[in-house]
């Protein structure tokens, strides 16, 4: 995958969880945990939600079991990782 | 004020078409719970829920019914008619009027919208059939057994998401005890196991794809199931007068609302429910023997119901029994305080506790006696059935033996 395009799937899914964090994306850095952005479970559902529009992908969650999904979504650069991989995967 | 007998009973669920069959599989852990047979499952990423099988609608209901009756309210009056059997009560004249029903729905007539959104959205249709709202409106079902028994006095339905059925069998014990009924038919359905229908709780992210283990700490959600329980609740001197059967004693209710969140459950409004409905029925926490829990084996609703139960039970919390029957049935969501309430009756008239089945390792956060796997035999007197919903609102019953 060119750097390209790993930027804006960065840049995107960042701009889902300002959303959901009511924060601009400037605020949101990559090392931030989601729980220190304010969003609880229901709102990492619905940022989940929000990515797989975005990136047509399907990403496995089940909200009662976050430690076991096979992706890590604890902090940004994790769910970054996870859907680029997730988009590669697609391709 | 007045006591409130239980003198009739009748269900259909995944289990069973009656309440016999119903209650002989909870004693035997048997699950109910299995691979959904419903159009377009192959879009769903979850396929497993507690499936009404064997449903023939034509060998029960005629083919005008038929028109009329969404699957919930066919299964409302496939459930009502064997609780008014037992009942042994005819309604006319005096007791019409005194008569009435109450019913607990979520979803009403969710196999109509989803049928006819489909016809009009995905094929194109731009007619659809004339009854399309009398047979979807959720108060449907109270409608029409008010209709085919003759229970002229209060009628209507109501919704609160998961405890709808306790919220409707609180109320009719109210009515009774009040002296404002005799006679309620009471209880509560849901019909939901439809595309639609699984595809909105998928979206929530809750559900599992395998199985539902309450209270275990491998669990990984709820699973979806359908069905009836209805129940004929009767002033008890009346019941007592013309010799019925009684099958149990409502003794107390409560609702609380948490006022916090539309989705996470909160321990100190379910706890206020269970103390309430103790001292509405006059009951010491000591007497109850066994609660039916919601039990919905999500991660979040089991850990809460448990410490609310430890928090008002105190050190009796880990002498009395709770289980949910939801690992065999499946969650009924709006009807679903009305099936368990029929392990209610089983432990108080056979002395037997339903078990949670599929309970694989313990949860140090679910620690009490969730009789695990096996039904147990034990005398109780007196039991509780809680429910809490989304949106935070919680409703406990309390029974006694007769």
């Amino acid at each position: 995958m060119d750097t390209m395009m790993t930027t804006s799937i960065e840049a995107r899914v960042i701009e889902i969880i300002a959303e959901q964090a009511v924060l601009d994306v400037s605020e949101v850095r990559p090392e931030m945990r989601l729980e220190e952005l304010g969003i609880d479970s229901l709102g990492l559902v619905e940022a989940i939600f929000a990515i797989e529009e975005s990136f047509d992908v399907t990403v496995p969650f089940n909200a009662n079991e976050p430690e076991k999904n096979q992706f890590d979504m604890s902090t940004v650069a994790s769910i970054v990782a996870a859907v680029e991989g997730l988009v590669a995967a697609r391709k | 004020m007045r006591r409130v007998a239980i003198t009739g009973a009748g269900t259909i669920n995944a289990l069973g078409h009656d309440v016999s069959t119903t209650t002989i599989a909870m004693r035997e852990g048997r699950c109910g719970i299995g691979p959904l047979e419903i159009r377009d499952v192959e879009r769903l990423q979850i396929r497993i829920g507690g499936q009404v099988r064997g449903w023939e609608p034509e060998t029960h209901f005629n083919r005008q019914d038929i028109a009329l009756f969404d699957r919930i309210t066919q299964f409302t009056m496939f459930a009502a008619r064997q609780a008014i059997a037992q009942s042994g009560l005819t309604f006319c004249d005096e007791l019409s009027a005194q008569a009435g029903v109450v019913l607990g729905t979520a979803g009403g007539g969710v196999n109509t919208w989803d049928e006819n959104y489909r016809a009009v959205y995905e094929e194109g249709k731009n007619r659809v059939h004339p009854f399309v709202v009398p047979k979807l409106m959720n108060s449907a079902a109270a409608s029409h057994v008010s209709m085919e028994w003759n229970l002229r006095g209060p009628a209507f339905t109501v919704a609160t998401a998961c405890a709808s059925s306790n919220h409707a069998m609180g109320l009719a014990f109210q009515m009774i005890r009040s002296g404002m009924a005799r006679v309620m038919v009471t209880g509560g359905a849901e019909a939901m196991l439809c595309f639609g229908g699984i595809k909105a709780w998928e979206g929530l992210r809750v559900m599992s794809k395998d199985a539902c283990r309450p209270f275990s700490a491998n669990r990984n959600g709820m699973v979806q199931g359908e069905g009836a329980g209805i129940f004929v609740f009767e002033d008890w001197d009346h019941a007592v007068a013309r010799g019925a059967d009684i099958l149990a004693e409502v003794a107390g209710f409560s609702m609380t609302s948490d006022a916090g969140d539309i989705v996470m459950p909160n321990q100190a409004g379910a706890e206020r429910a269970i103390s309430g409905a103790l001292r509405d029925a006059g009951l010491a926490p000591e007497a109850v023997g066994y609660i039916n829990a919601h039990g919905t084996g999500t991660a979040a609703n089991d850990k809460t119901e448990c410490a609310a139960v430890a928090h008002a039970f105190g050190a009796h919390a880990d002498r009395l029994m709770i289980s949910s029957t939801k690992a065999m049935h499946g969650h009924l969501i709006g009807g679903t305080g009305a099936v368990e309430l029929l392990a209610c009756l089983m432990a108080l008239r056979e002395g037997v506790i339903a078990p949670t089945i599929g309970y694989e390792e313990p949860d140090p956060e679910c620690a009490l006696d969730v009789v695990p796997n096996v039904a147990r035999v034990a005398k109780v007197s007196a039991v509780l059935s809680n429910a809490f919903a989304f949106g935070g609102l919680n409703a406990v019953i309390a029974l006694k033996r007769a």
